[in-house]
């Protein structure tokens, strides 16, 4: 169940419409549904998650049914349709990954943030999750935070706690 | 040193920037192409240079491409499979990343060959800076007069564009990527009809994997002739190999096809060998899907010859003693390593990754980790190595698409050729917990009969 003040009206910016416009623009006359899954990310990226409201507004944009915005955001992993913490570690967990130690470090990102997968530290800032195959195999461990999806390779305890650290401090 | 073709100029310092990359003899083909060529006589090249697709299928890409129907006043698509998202497999990130023009470059050749004026890249959605690396790459280009409207004054119109994926391994199946394109689930469709008559929007498309059109690049530079001449036999040409796993220097190489195994792994000038002075137990040569070879059957074939990279001796002995080149994503693993733990792991990928479409792979995939669970954590049962077999065997062939065959292989393979260690799981289900198998007689010269087929 969301919670109340999840369930609120959304606002896009400016900005976002602006884009959202721009991207539909890259398919023919009648195929703006291509749009849906480049918009769902730049809304994310602007909102946090996908809430139902954000997602019927996605529909009416691009002139499609709510159902077709939610079985597509439900359908692919990178899409939240929760609120998750700020900084959204997601730590690669398949098996060349796990050939270098990348089990270890998904248990040692538990203790350091003293919440369990997919859980939300009290002060928002973090959560953490593995996630399938990130295409790094030869750079291991390696863990992604979005909205940028910046890369963060090699990784080791330390190196965790040192980024863990930044992003407090920024 | 082997030719490189694709990673010729990798080490040049801003070879990301159009100006660089031009400098290095950058776009020749597309003017070659385009001035001097007409689009079937670029397929004739791609087809005469043998060029296998790149992606893990190794479907002749010259063939693929005269497949592509061509109807009056329907538009055609290329679109480009930048998905890549099979354990072991990088590098088409590393292309991208770093020589991003060499798959604009090739996307133009490729699109004026196939006629078509708007190609997409599909791109998996965890690239993001891929993403904004490919299109700065693009505006680039188009602002040299690379991209748009009457190219190079030839009358030639190209639109290139970047299409984020959401996460879904199953969207590198090229019909479920078409539907993600066309912003659905990515559910792989019934074929035929095949993409080449109704692909994207119903109409004619091609799907090529990154690296696939990017060596269409040297190919039209110096003929498919040339081209054809690199590599042994059937399989022609470079490659992109990814290592990963206990290596000294895991990475991406291109190595001209036919190069020994033992060499790739070894060699100072490739891998380096075992990282931490371990062993080789075994590998998997061409990314999760393909089966697992101890390390005896990865390094020689079953009669003792050395194993090359390249698809026939990669797939030399069927199932029963060889495995496949699949998308070049090479995986080594040590002593020290579990089979029966990465199988299970690997079958959990299988298990989130299936789209749920097909029975056979939705419920056999959540089965086979189920089993491969209380195998490894010490609950397994001997009938339950059987059962895999067996599950295995009835999702194999039974489903839409080949995730269902690229779930099943990886669980058969490592029963067919580490059964014994599969069997020490159960008899020694504590011990089994803290301890490894370990290398056993997997790196042993082949003596004992392996396994026939099952």
């Amino acid at each position: 169940m969301l919670k109340v003040e999840e369930q609120q009206p959304v606002q896009f910016s400016a900005a976002l419409i602006e884009k959202s416009e721009e991207i539909v623009k890259r398919y023919p006359e009648g195929k703006q549904k291509s749009a849906l899954l480049p918009i769902l990310h730049e809304v994310q990226a602007e909102l946090g998650w996908l809430s139902p409201n954000a997602m019927d507004k996605i529909a009416a944009f691009l002139s499609i049914e709510p159902i077709e915005v939610y079985e597509v955001a439900s359908f692919y992993s990178m899409y939240f349709l929760k609120p998750q913490g700020k900084y959204v570690l997601e730590v690669c967990r398949t098996g060349p990954c796990c050939l270098v130690g990348a089990e270890k470090l998904m248990d040692h990102l538990q203790k350091s943030l003293g919440v369990k997968e997919n859980e939300v530290t009290p002060d928002g800032l973090f959560s953490w999750r593995g996630v399938e195959c990130l295409a790094a195999c030869g750079y291991g461990p390696v863990l992604q935070i979005g909205p940028e999806y910046t890369f963060y390779e090699n990784l080791n305890e330390q190196k965790v706690d040192d980024l863990i650290q930044d992003l407090r401090k920024k | 040193m082997g030719r490189k073709l694709l990673l010729e100029h990798i080490n040049v310092p801003d070879i990301h920037t159009f100006d660089v990359y031009r400098q290095k003899g950058g776009y020749r083909a597309v003017e070659k192409a385009l001035k001097t060529l007409t689009p079937d006589e670029v397929v004739e090249e791609v087809k005469k240079s043998g060029l296998r697709g790149r992606g893990g299928a190794g479907f002749p890409t010259g063939m693929k491409w005269s497949f592509l129907a061509k109807p009056e006043g329907v538009a055609r698509y290329l679109v480009c499979n930048a998905d890549e998202s099979e354990p072991g497999t990088f590098k088409d990130r590393y292309l991208m990343t770093h020589i991003p023009h060499a798959l604009i470059e090739g996307m133009i050749v490729s699109s004026f060959a196939l006629g078509a004026h708007t190609s997409y890249i599909y791109v998996r959605g965890e690239m993001m800076p891929q993403i904004r690396i490919l299109e700065r790459a693009i505006a680039e280009a188009k602002n040299a007069g690379f991209l748009g409207k009457n190219i190079l004054g030839t009358g030639y119109d190209l639109e290139l564009y970047v299409q984020p994926g959401g996460g879904a391994y199953i969207c590198g199946e090229e019909t479920a990527l078409l539907e993600s394109l066309e912003g659905k689930r990515g559910n792989p469709r019934i074929k035929p009809p095949f993409p080449a008559i109704a692909g994207l929007y119903g109409c004619p498309t091609v799907v090529n994997n990154v690296e696939s059109i990017a060596a269409t690049v040297p190919i039209i530079n110096d003929g498919g002739d040339e081209y054809a001449k690199i590599g042994i036999g059937r399989s022609t040409g470079t490659k992109l190999i990814s290592a990963s796993g206990n290596l000294v220097r895991p990475g991406v190489y291109e190595i001209e096809l036919g190069l020994p195994v033992e060499e790739f792994i070894y060699s100072d000038e490739w891998c380096g060998g075992i990282a931490n002075g371990k062993r080789l137990k075994a590998t998997v040569a061409g990314g999760s899907s393909v089966p697992v070879l101890p390390a005896n059957l990865s390094l020689k074939l079953a009669n003792g010859d050395p194993r090359l990279m390249s698809y026939e001796s990669l797939s030399e002995g069927g199932f029963a003693t060889g495995t496949m080149m699949g998308s070049g994503g090479f995986i080594a693993f040590d002593e020290d390593q579990c089979i029966v733990r990465n199988t299970w792991n690997f079958s959990r990928f299988y298990h989130h990754e299936s789209c749920g479409q097909c029975s056979p792979c939705r419920e056999g995939t959540g089965w086979m980790e189920k089993v491969l669970h209380r195998l490894e954590f010490g609950h397994g049962k001997m009938s339950d190595i059987d059962l895999l077999v067996d599950v295995s065997k009835k999702i194999e062939g039974n489903t839409i698409c080949p995730l269902g065959d690229a779930a099943a292989w990886p669980v058969a393979s490592a029963i067919r050729h580490f059964r014994d260690e599969f069997e020490w799981h159960v008899n020694e289900p504590v011990k089994s917990l803290d301890t490894n198998y370990g290398l056993a007689n997997y790196a042993e010269p082949i003596a004992k009969a392996v396994s026939t087929e099952n």
